[in-house]
């Protein structure tokens, strides 16, 4: 399985499978907004941070179980995050989740052309300039050390350290 | 940010990155069992008959079952509470094991011990200093297992850390027995409890700021 390969590592598999469960977690958070009345415009940062907790939370995954529920419980987790943080309470749908897999992609709506530089405003140093190096201007690991003179070992530390930080900012 | 690139930087950074949730919480175990001892060694100390007792008086051993039946099974429910989307039925069916071992043995010490004296052994004669070092001993264990889980991503914080701080609990009531010269179940079920019931309201007192996520 793709979680298997990713945690062993392998930067494509991981690269695939949350290519495959973006789609998925956006009609979830479109789903899960608009069924409790809210603008589906925050439905893109639920995705953003699932898929950030869904990395940065990867061990807590028992690679002996499906991995499926485990992804499920994560994006609802988040979802009420972001809800809770817009105010007004915030219940998810608790069954009927896995529907949303079957479901296309929706609409994108240009949500995903939200203010980058907000979230990276976050972050200072080197950190930042990884990010911008390899979000903004999509620079790979080995790209983005050769331009801020970096290591790929540092790049990759630098990297790390920005997503926990950008996880932690949103509340996490 | 557009979400492809988070997906880009994210898989950038793929590289497995420290032990699994389990062998987290494992080390968290040994390190608050090494912990446990260090504390009770350094302050009460063993209790001098305490060799001899184990293979003379089942209420001695049976003071060590029911705390590490806790803290063995608090700590797989903990574990299973910091899993997103994990099965806990069973788990938190496995609390009933200490609960119950407990409440047998209050049974039997009911039964065998004339209920004039029953008085006399609940209250014992340190239940002070058991009020006082349990919590003392639970301490290390609860910071270490706390640290543990906090690599976790528990749905609900306060619960992880409530039943983190059972299975301290568990570990320092374990220690604390070692020391403890009152061996009655009805002791146990009244003080140790308390001790227990007091580390699982500090975790999850701490584990509802700490687990977040």
């Amino acid at each position: 399985m793709l979680m298997r390969s990713a945690l062993a590592g392998d930067g494509a598999a991981y690269r695939e499978l949350l290519g495959a469960l973006a789609p998925a977690l956006r009609a979830f958070a479109r789903r899960v907004l608009t069924a409790s009345g809210r603008d589906a415009g925050d439905a893109e940062d639920v995705v953003q941070e699932t898929l950030l907790a869904l990395h940065l939370k990867r061990h807590t995954w028992d690679p002996s179980t499906p991995l499926a529920p485990w992804v499920w419980a994560i994006a609802r987790h988040k979802a009420v995050d972001v809800m809770r943080r817009s105010g007004r309470r915030a219940e998810v749908p608790l069954d009927g989740l896995e529907d949303v897999l079957t479901q296309g992609e929706p609409e994108t709506d240009g949500l995903e052309a939200r203010d980058a530089r907000r979230m990276v405003a976050l972050l200072s140093g080197r950190e930042r300039a990884v990010v911008e190096a390899m979000c903004l201007s999509g620079a790979s690991v080995k790209e983005a050390g050769a331009k801020l003179a970096m290591s790929e070992g540092a790049v990759r530390v630098a990297l790390h350290r920005a997503l926990k930080r950008l996880a932690a900012a949103h509340g996490g | 940010m557009k979400t492809e690139d988070l997906i880009a930087a994210l898989s950038a950074d793929a590289a497995p990155r420290g032990p699994s949730l389990r062998t987290g919480v494992f080390l968290a175990l040994a390190g608050a069992l090494v912990v446990g001892a260090v504390v009770l060694h350094e302050t009460l100390g063993v209790r001098g008959d305490a060799v001899a007792a184990l293979t003379t008086s089942a209420r001695f051993v049976f003071k060590f079952v029911v705390t590490a039946a806790l803290a063995a099974t608090a700590l797989n429910l903990a574990l299973k509470l910091s899993r997103p989307g994990a099965r806990i039925a069973a788990a938190a069916a496995g609390l009933a094991v200490p609960a119950l071992l407990l409440a047998a043995a209050v049974g039997l010490e009911l039964l065998v011990v004339p209920p004039a004296r029953w008085g006399a052994h609940a209250v014992g004669s340190y239940w002070l200093t058991c009020l006082t070092f349990g919590p003392v001993i639970s301490l290390g264990p609860l910071a270490l297992l706390l640290l543990a889980l906090k690599r976790g991503a528990p749905d609900v914080p306060w619960r992880a850390g409530l039943v983190a701080g059972l299975a301290a609990g568990g570990i320092g009531t374990f220690f604390y027995a070692a020391h403890c010269p009152d061996d009655s179940p009805l002791f146990v079920a009244l003080w140790y409890s308390l001790v227990v019931a007091m580390m699982g309201g500090l975790g999850a007192l701490i584990g509802s700021r700490v687990l977040r996520w």
